[in-house]
């Protein structure tokens, strides 16, 4: 197996970490590479690219993570991080066993985008940005970005694990802002997968003109209204509002803190029979995908929320081992620095048979989100909030004006319990989701969905 | 010279060596701490070492940027080639060009020698203190979902080709924990924290009782009705309001139109009882250092003054294009950016009323004690925001029962507009960056709840 780590250094360091005791340790290499780009002003500036590599080791003891990372690859440097986090240990020293190779096989790339020459990606975005202000002469400014990552990662643990991953990530994204008068909107858009530059190779302009379109749209927005009401929300990356109102409560962390309002509730109704969702580290190519997650299990499609009953936590080896389950592949860290945690990869509310222009006419006074700039949870009290990018007026069933300004705010079981209709035109979208310092990528998913009454915050008086 | 100054110069030198016309290296080296601890045990214990160097070439005109951690020699040779040839992908902008070294004056008391004389046992008594306080402080205080202790020293160095040449050592500390209070039939959490330069400044009782405060407080909390109303902001709040604002003064978004502040110097853009400065050297101040990113001195600049805006914020490519002097604004998140201009300290002007006459003053309306959503909720272009909010009403003048799941919006320089009263007691907060505020009282703004 080729990987950043050899596994006699991966031995050795395993033996270093539990000289002083410790019932299990673990290894993580990680060779990061990347290149991000951008054009603003019809400009391309700030050309970057990246090389890091280093180690994180941890022991645990007890209920205590010992944990040390170092940069650098050498042998010497992972033997140093394995004695820091053997240093605060005072037991008998334990022995790991025999490591033993699973190959795990990485997510297939195409086209490796190191291997296109950076001319190739300015080009990229000179297109965006033609294709942008070909929207028209409202268009005042113009911003977008390319970025890919690389990450090889090798894993080894005192179970004998041996085993790595090679992921590859692209991602565009556009910013345009358009002007009338004294009027200026903004509107963005993504385009993002663990795939390589082919990604890029199929009409990816048509991102750039969406969110001028966007921009464009806001123009002839209204204050967003006040008040609960009907919500019908946009798919792909409307499914942020699963993401935050029940994919965070589900981490496993927090349902062992009692910071999470689906503590207990496994088992029971929390939706209506007609929700059914999943978190799936295994969609090909999606942007939260990968082979294995950061501890080396394999990544697992897991159904949590079946016919509106909660089916399942998302666990990562140590939280997985305190409630006597199996790790579900959940165990995701931004990298060689940081401590992995349960986090979700790609999750998603499971298509319906609702189309959306029927969810949309039967709504007699309502707010349509059509996509979210972001959202946030409290888990532990279940208070959300969104910010809604680009949404409407809904009235007598019809979609009409575009509103500035809109805020999704609710609470996280009574609006899971108040989706109503699914639509039928799933698609997926990228995100970058936080999490105790940690950014990690996650693909968020749904056809439209709607709320039954959910609070819109606008600033209409 | 210390060991990082040489490999900041032998960067320099291999950029050029690769074809850069002028280059720049900053390096950094950090070492930190953090201890994590639940239910009275310490949940983990991390020792960070982090190094890294960021190499910064020009061809003529066009920059390019690479970084990485291999310090070796043949490492820096490859970060600096790939810095000249990032630069050859760039295209042409006249304002590109180096910073030019100026005086640069010390700044005594960036590192607190606290860090290295505690040891981690004691530190780690210091989390448990931080999660002991807020469990002992009410039976309703059911748990803490984490309590954190961390702290860092971080020795940095820059050199270019036009002569910039510093280096300086800082450290920072912080506790930190989130309180889960019940009551009512439902949880409740609280914040707590702290920051220092290092942990004998800390107070770890007083984090963990404002965690407790805060949670306990929140016990039965109600929707309020919407309406507009007088709203006071507590200090976490409006600091993260100070760096939206301090955000929306960077020239660079300014100049390329995408800050409601873009074209209003010298207008009227705040009532007068709101004044902000950014203090790059401030004493207190967790972000201040004799200079900034890219080598330029730190200072102190005023940004809204007796209501009107009197400066924005400048690094050197931003000063270059309107032909004015960078006002050391630069910064970076470590080795792996590229410097760009944003707020060091931001400092909210302190007035003369305590919280007790804010409330009175407000009369009816709500007190708010945490926002959420900042990063989607508000427009950073136009300046308009709707976010989530919790806090306590103010009926009579006084603070009365807890609210939540409500939103408050707006527009950022209206709402400056509206702001009638500065408290007395400023606190630096980090939240928005660095900054440094007192609670503040908004005449009017809109309530979105039942």
């Amino acid at each position: 197996m080729s990987g950043p780590l050899d596994q006699a250094v991966a031995e050795r360091a395993l033996r270093r970490a539990l000289a002083n005791g410790g019932r299990f340790a673990e290894v993580f290499a990680e060779r990061r590479r990347g290149q991000t780009l951008a054009i603003d002003e019809g400009r391309i500036e700030s050309v970057q690219s990246g090389a890091e590599e280093g180690a994180g080791v941890r022991v645990v003891d007890g209920n205590t993570t010992y944990f040390a990372h170092v940069d650098g690859l050498d042998p010497a440097d992972v033997e140093r991080a394995a004695d820091e986090a053997a240093a605060a240990l005072r037991a008998e020293r334990t022995e790991p066993r025999p490591l033993q190779v699973r190959e795990a096989t990485p997510l297939p790339i195409e086209r490796q985008p190191e291997d296109v020459p950076a001319e190739r990606k300015a080009e990229l975005l000179r297109e965006l940005d033609e294709r942008a202000r070909a929207k028209g002469g409202e268009i005042a400014q113009l911003n977008a970005s390319y970025g890919e990552a690389r990450r090889e990662v090798t894993i080894a643990n005192s179970d004998g694990l041996f085993t790595g991953d090679d992921r590859t990530r692209v991602r565009i994204g556009v910013q345009a802002v358009a002007r009338r008068d004294a009027t200026v909107e903004t509107g963005a858009e993504t385009l993002g997968a663990h795939r390589g530059f082919e990604l890029l190779e199929d009409e990816p302009g048509q991102i750039a003109e969406q969110a001028a379109a966007k921009a464009l749209t806001l123009l002839d927005a209204v204050p967003a209204p006040s008040g609960s009401m009907p919500v019908v929300v946009g798919g792909g990356f409307g499914g942020v509002l699963f993401h935050e109102m029940t994919g965070h409560g589900l981490e496993a962390d927090h349902i062992q803190k009692g910071a999470s309002v689906y503590v207990g509730k496994l088992g029971d109704r929390v939706a209506e029979p007609l929700l059914n969702a999943y978190d799936d580290g295994r969609l090909p190519g999606e942007w939260g995908s990968d082979a294995i997650d950061d501890e080396g299990q394999p990544t697992q499609k897991t159904q949590v929320i079946e016919d509106g009953r909660l089916t399942s936590y998302l666990y990562d080896r140590l939280t997985a081992e305190r409630d006597g389950v199996a790790s579900t592949g959940n165990g995701r860290r931004e990298s060689f620095r940081d401590l992995p945690i349960p986090r979700m990869t790609n999750t998603y509310i499971a298509p319906g048979d609702a189309t959306p222009e029927a969810m949309i006419a039967e709504v007699e006074r309502g707010f349509y989100a059509v996509s979210f700039g972001g959202g946030q949870v409290d888990p532990a009290t279940g208070d959300f909030v969104f910010g809604v990018s680009e949404g409407y007026l809904i009235e007598n069933g019809r979609v009409t004006s575009p509103c500035r300004g809109a805020t999704l705010i609710g609470n996280c079981l009574d609006a899971l319990a108040a989706i109503d209709a699914v639509g039928d035109d799933f698609f997926m979208k990228t995100g970058i989701c936080g999490k105790g310092g940690q950014k990690v990528p996650v693909g968020t998913g749904q056809g439209h969905v709607r709320v039954r009454a959910m609070t819109v915050g606008g600033t209409e008086r | 010279m210390s060991d990082l100054s040489t490999v900041a110069r032998r960067a320099v030198e291999a950029a050029t060596g690769a074809g850069a016309s002028d280059a720049e290296a900053y390096v950094s080296r950090e070492a930190g701490r953090t201890v994590r601890v639940h239910g009275g045990e310490v949940e983990s214990l991390t020792a960070a070492t982090q190094t890294g160097v960021g190499i910064r070439a020009w061809s003529g005109h066009r920059v390019g940027y690479a970084y990485g951690t291999d310090l070796s020699d043949s490492g820096v040779a490859a970060i600096a080639a790939r810095a000249a040839e990032a630069a050859a992908v760039a295209d042409e902008d006249e304002f590109a060009s180096p910073p030019q070294p100026s005086e640069v004056e010390a700044l005594a008391g960036l590192s607190d020698p606290s860090i290295a004389e505690w040891e981690t046992p004691r530190a780690v008594d210091l989390a448990l203190t931080v999660e002991r306080t807020a469990l002992e402080s009410d039976p309703r205080l059911v748990g803490v979902e984490v309590a954190v202790y961390a702290d860092s020293g971080e020795h940095v160095a820059i050199a270019s080709s036009t002569g910039v040449a510093g280096e300086y050592e800082s450290s920072s500390c912080y506790a930190y924990l989130q309180a889960l209070a019940e009551g009512d039939g439902a949880r409740e959490t609280g914040l707590g924290f702290g920051l220092a330069r290092g942990p004998r400044g800390l107070d770890p009782e007083a984090i963990g009782a404002e965690a407790a405060e805060r949670a306990l407080a929140m016990i039965g909390a109600g929707k309020p009705a919407s309406r507009s109303c007088p709203v006071v902001l507590d200090e976490t709040v409006a600091a993260s309001f100070a760096g939206l604002i301090g955000g929306g003064l960077g020239a660079k978004a300014v100049q390329r139109g995408r800050s409601p502040f873009a074209g209003r110097l010298e207008e009227v853009v705040a009532s007068e009882a709101f004044a902000l400065h950014d203090d790059g050297r401030d004493p207190q101040g967790p972000a201040s250092g004799p200079f900034d990113a890219e080598g330029v001195p730190r200072r102190r600049t005023a940004l809204i003054e007796g209501g009107r805006l009197r400066s924005y914020l400048y690094d050197t490519y931003s000063a270059n294009r309107e032909g004015v002097s960078s006002t050391g604004s630069a910064a970076r998140q470590g080795y792996r950016s590229l410097p760009s201009v944003a707020p060091s300290n931001l400092v909210v002007a302190p007035g003369t009323l305590s919280l007790e006459q804010l409330l009175a003053e407000a009369g009816e309306g709500v007190y708010v004690t945490d926002v959420a959503g900042l990063h989607s909720g508000v427009n950073p272009v136009t300046g308009v925001f709707s976010v989530g909010a919790s806090g306590r009403i103010i009926r009579d003048g006084a603070l009365a029962e807890p609210v939540r799941e409500f939103t408050i919006a707006g527009e950022l320089v209206a709402m400056l507009g509206a702001v009638s009263a500065a408290g007395a007691e400023p606190r630096w907060v980090p939240f928005g960056g660095s900054v440094s505020t007192p609670p503040l009282l908004v005449a009017e703004m809109a309530i979105s709840g039942s």
